[in-house]
């Protein structure tokens, strides 16, 4: 059985994490994320175990994030880009402390304060690399109403799955827009793989993740962002004991890409070949409808709804692919990356100032490689 | 059929709120498929408010207006910046005590604020006459899904109140303002 609402992709993210069991919120409100905030303010109070509480500022909000994650609840927080730039250092710290947890950036134009009410994917390294260290995470991209509750509920399993902080990383577009969403009454569920008792608190098991001890289950457990033992005790000089412990936090989630990778693919055997993620999907998705309703069947396109770890395998599903055509709202953070994993040429269409690629913006490009 | 309904006035008419009444009711009471969009920012605070509404059978893929063909208009800073360039194949509503220009294109002339005000005594629920009329006119959506959207959307103790506007709005139309 299944509702159906008229809600925004913002009330749907909130409404995704209700569903997904998230029973703590720790924020600051900004536009235009706000709504996420606003609904589970009133929502979360009303839930057994529930808790909301707007911190004084973005930094604070991440860091009781990661503190109800260590109570073992879901928890989670919601921004936009000065509010993750804010957040930055302390995802760091939830990478390092292997910290399940969801961060929702829905995207406006950058850099600084920008444009608040404005459409953009500028943050789409930012997420992947903007804390310091190497490291890997997980981002995903909803290109609906309908994507934005799913793949909030999708971020909590994958990130009690790998010990991670998971990004669910939409856009304003996608955020503030209405239309038709169908609840359903369960959601899959992937909780956190328990210690095991009498196991070392950081010690991985083959799956290179660790089991999770949450503070009162009994376990000792000491929780430090400097370089640590299996103890969880800090061990800051041990060269060989960092490159193990960096290096397993990084190969946990990108040696599993092609299991984590979540993807559409349209018509393997195109020539000219879409790639795209969030709101330009919306516009590619009108291009192929209407060149197949004028009996044109070249064009094909992947869209990514999980875009880190960048699932690279996928590239290789079009052999005829003479050209990759990628929309980004964005100056072409991941055209690059396509780039650097294929022979293909690639051709980015950046737009930024706020508003969507058009139909016709798109199909001329295309025409040029037809 | 893809429509694309552009709502404009000025910030405190509830023009985002007409454009969400319309995508609702299409969708949870029409089972057509609806995408609402809004332009965020200053304008809410005054200023030229614009809302849109794209109602079609189909999955709505590109989420924005393209082409727009119905407008309904309340106000003239609104009907300058959204409305004035409207298509010659478009229809336009517009509440013609705050819209002192009249479109090309074919359009209704809705006393809409005016009449709130001296029939119901409520110049507030001039959104709802005009999406009364709106509907009435256009056939865009029924009237009963119209009337389950208004009812699941506004506040309790305002029901009556809001039913009566919409009405007020069918009668509007019935009474033949209009066409150029």
């Amino acid at each position: 059985m299944s509702r159906t609402e008229f809600f925004q992709g913002n009330i749907a993210c909130a409404e995704g994490a209700l569903a997904a069991g998230c029973r703590f919120f720790g924020g600051y409100p900004i536009t235009p994320s706000t709504e996420v905030a606003e609904h589970l303010a009133l929502k979360l109070p009303k839930v057994k175990g529930g808790c909301f509480i707007q911190m004084e500022d973005e930094i604070a909000g991440i860091a009781a994030v990661i503190g109800a994650s260590w109570t073992g609840v879901r928890a989670m927080t919601a921004t936009s880009g000065p509010g993750f730039s804010l957040m930055m250092e302390n995802i760091g710290y939830a990478i390092m402390t292997e910290t399940p947890c969801v961060i929702v950036n829905i995207q406006r134009g950058g850099p600084s304060t920008g444009q608040p009410t404005m459409a953009a994917q500028g943050d789409m390294m930012q997420c992947r690399f903007g804390s310091h260290g190497d490291s890997s995470i997980i981002a995903l991209c909803p290109a609906s109403v309908q994507e934005c509750f799913e793949l909030t509920v999708k971020a909590f399993n994958l990130a009690d799955q790998f010990r991670t902080p998971v990004f669910l990383m939409a856009d304003e577009a996608i955020g503030h827009m209405r239309e038709r969403i169908s609840i359903p009454d369960s959601v899959p569920y992937t909780g956190r793989k328990p210690a095991e008792k009498d196991t070392l608190p950081f010690k991985p098991d083959e799956d290179l993740i660790p089991g999770f001890a949450p503070f009162g289950s009994g376990h000792h457990v000491p929780v430090t962002g400097l370089t640590h033992d299996w103890r969880g005790y800090p061990a800051t000089t041990n060269p060989d004991l960092h490159a193990e412990l960096v290096s397993r936090l990084y190969h946990k989630i990108e040696d599993k890409r092609n299991g984590i990778a979540d993807y559409e693919i349209e018509n393997r055997e195109a020539s000219v070949v879409f790639i795209c993620y969030g709101a330009p999907a919306r516009t590619v998705a009108q291009v192929l409808h209407d060149q197949k309703h004028d009996g044109k069947d070249d064009l094909g396109c992947l869209r990514l709804r999980i875009v880190w770890p960048f699932p690279e395998a996928l590239l290789e599903q079009f052999p005829h692919a003479s050209v990759f055509i990628v929309p980004e709202l964005n100056l072409g953070m991941i055209s690059r990356e396509i780039q650097r994993h294929t022979a293909v040429p690639v051709r980015s269409v950046s737009k930024i100032g706020g508003e969507l690629h058009t139909p016709r913006e798109l199909l001329q490009v295309a025409e040029e490689y037809r | 059929m893809r429509h694309e309904v552009r709502f404009s006035g000025f910030g405190g008419q509830g023009i985002i709120l007409s454009a969400v009444i319309l995508g609702r009711a299409a969708v949870l009471y029409d089972n057509k498929n609806a995408v609402q969009t809004q332009v965020y920012g200053p304008e809410a605070r005054g200023g030229a408010s614009m809302s849109a509404v794209i109602i079609d059978d189909e999955d709505i893929l590109f989420p924005k207006v393209i082409n727009p063909n119905i407008f309904v208009i309340m106000s003239q800073e609104g009907f300058l910046k959204y409305g004035a360039g409207a298509p010659g194949n478009a229809v336009m509503l517009l509440d013609s005590g705050l819209v002192h220009d009249r479109p090309s294109c074919r359009y209704y002339e809705i006393p809409a604020s005016r009449e709130a005000k001296d029939r119901l005594g409520k110049i507030i629920v001039a959104n709802i006459v005009m999406l009364g009329s709106l509907v009435a006119a256009t056939g865009i959506i029924t009237k009963e899904a119209l009337e389950a959207g208004i009812l699941s959307s506004v506040p309790k103790g305002t029901e009556d109140l809001n039913i009566r506007a919409m009405k007020l709005g069918f009668d509007l139309i019935m009474e033949g303002k209009g066409e150029p």
